[in-house]
């Protein structure tokens, strides 16, 4: 059976794989991390490609704590010059939005243009905008 | 052409080329995706290390020779890196370890390396500082890591001691050519090195609650070309290529 999680939903048993859902499979998030398989936990990696811009997120890696998640960062995203700052965070800790919510969370601001600014019309008498 | 300059500069490639080679025999076969990435970087940096010093002894050598000529045409009583850097890859605590000596000493040297009257060497090391800083960084956490870990990750760990412990005195027992280039104010005393280099390993292995062996015997002979059985093994594969097609490039 193909167990589907999303990001901070990941169970304690998550990895062991094979088994039955766990009950609170979507509740899992704020448990403490423990490394209790044998698979090391997953981390999110975040990269800064130069000073001055933000901390993209590049992918994820398995790493026993937050050192090595570091280390294995840098070997695995930044060989070729792509970083000048990490960031790592416990996938577990991430709360994602559910994509069976698209439509109730998306669809709605599909017809709203008057929350672009660009849909009202400026006096000539303001500049710099 | 100054003989030791020659002989020195080859002695640290080699060892750079020998220890890369040895760790990129676990390309492919890391413990994880990570740490396979991890050691294979770690083999990439020696190896370009190592071409630096080959390719600058292949200048001061002339007579057509080329890093390759040197890397690949050379056999095993020619080849001068230290006995420690030709062990046996063992499990992954035993590679860990030998990277965890070696990283220390390259640290050690390749700092005092650079300010050495010879140009070239001082560039080269300075150069091949920042790698090993990562590299000492890396393997002294998985020191840690790995004695301070399970009971089977500390006795793998306590093996690995055990057969790696008599390769270190080597490191600082001079060659002829280390005293040469020492007296020339090319090349640091290597004597001078073993008290901070011990320093070193004593304070991670306490935290890795690994019990630092006494001195006792250094097994010798590699800087002067007297090899353990291994090295043979390990230039048969590097440079079977190179030895039955001659010339070959790809």
């Amino acid at each position: 059976m193909i167990r589907k999680f999303y990001y901070g939903d990941i169970p304690e048993d998550a990895g062991s794989g094979g088994h039955a859902p766990s009950k609170d499979a979507r509740s899992g998030g704020n448990t403490p991390s423990k490394n209790t398989g044998k698979d090391w936990p997953l981390w999110e990696v975040f990269v800064r490609s130069k000073q001055g811009l933000d901390h993209k997120h590049m992918g994820s890696l398995h790493a026993a704590d937050a050192e090595m998640a570091i280390e294995n960062a840098r070997d695995v995203y930044t060989r070729r010059m792509e970083g000048v700052s990490i960031w790592v965070v416990e996938s577990k800790h991430l709360h994602a939005s559910n994509p069976d919510d698209a439509a109730s969370f998306y669809d709605p601001a599909n017809d709203k243009v008057y929350r672009h600014p660009t849909f009202y019309e400026l006096p000539d008498e303001l500049s710099h905008m | 052409m100054k003989e030791h300059l020659f002989k020195y500069t080859l002695h640290l490639a080699d060892n750079a080329l020998i220890l890369g080679h040895r760790n990129s025999e676990w390309c492919g076969h890391g413990p994880a995706l990570e740490q396979d990435i991890a050691i294979t970087n770690i083999s990439l940096d020696l190896i370009g290390q190592a071409r630096n010093f080959f390719q600058y002894a292949a200048a001061l050598y002339g007579n057509r020779a080329t890093e390759d000529s040197l890397a690949y045409l050379r056999d095993a009583r020619d080849f001068t890196n230290c006995l420690l850097t030709e062990q046996q890859n063992g499990d992954w605590g035993k590679t860990i370890l030998r990277q965890f000596f070696m990283s220390n000493y390259q640290s050690l040297l390749y700092d005092q390396l650079q300010q050495s009257k010879d140009e070239q060497l001082a560039a080269i090391s300075a150069k091949a500082l920042k790698e090993v800083t990562y590299h000492l960084k890396w393997s002294n956490e998985w020191v840690i890591r790995l004695g301070d870990g399970t009971d089977e990750s500390h006795a793998r760990m306590l093996k690995a001691l055990n057969d790696l412990w008599p390769y270190n005195g080597e490191l600082f027992i001079p060659a002829p050519y280390e005293v040469q280039a020492f007296e020339e104010g090319i090349a640091p005393d290597v004597k001078t090195l073993k008290n901070n280099w011990l320093n070193k390993v004593a304070t991670i292995f306490e935290e890795a609650k690994l019990p630092v062996p006494k001195e006792g015997f250094s097994q010798t002979g590699g800087k002067t070309g007297l090899h353990t059985e291994y090295l043979g093994y390990i230039l048969a594969d590097m440079q079977y290529l190179q030895r039955t097609y001659p010339n070959n490039t790809w």
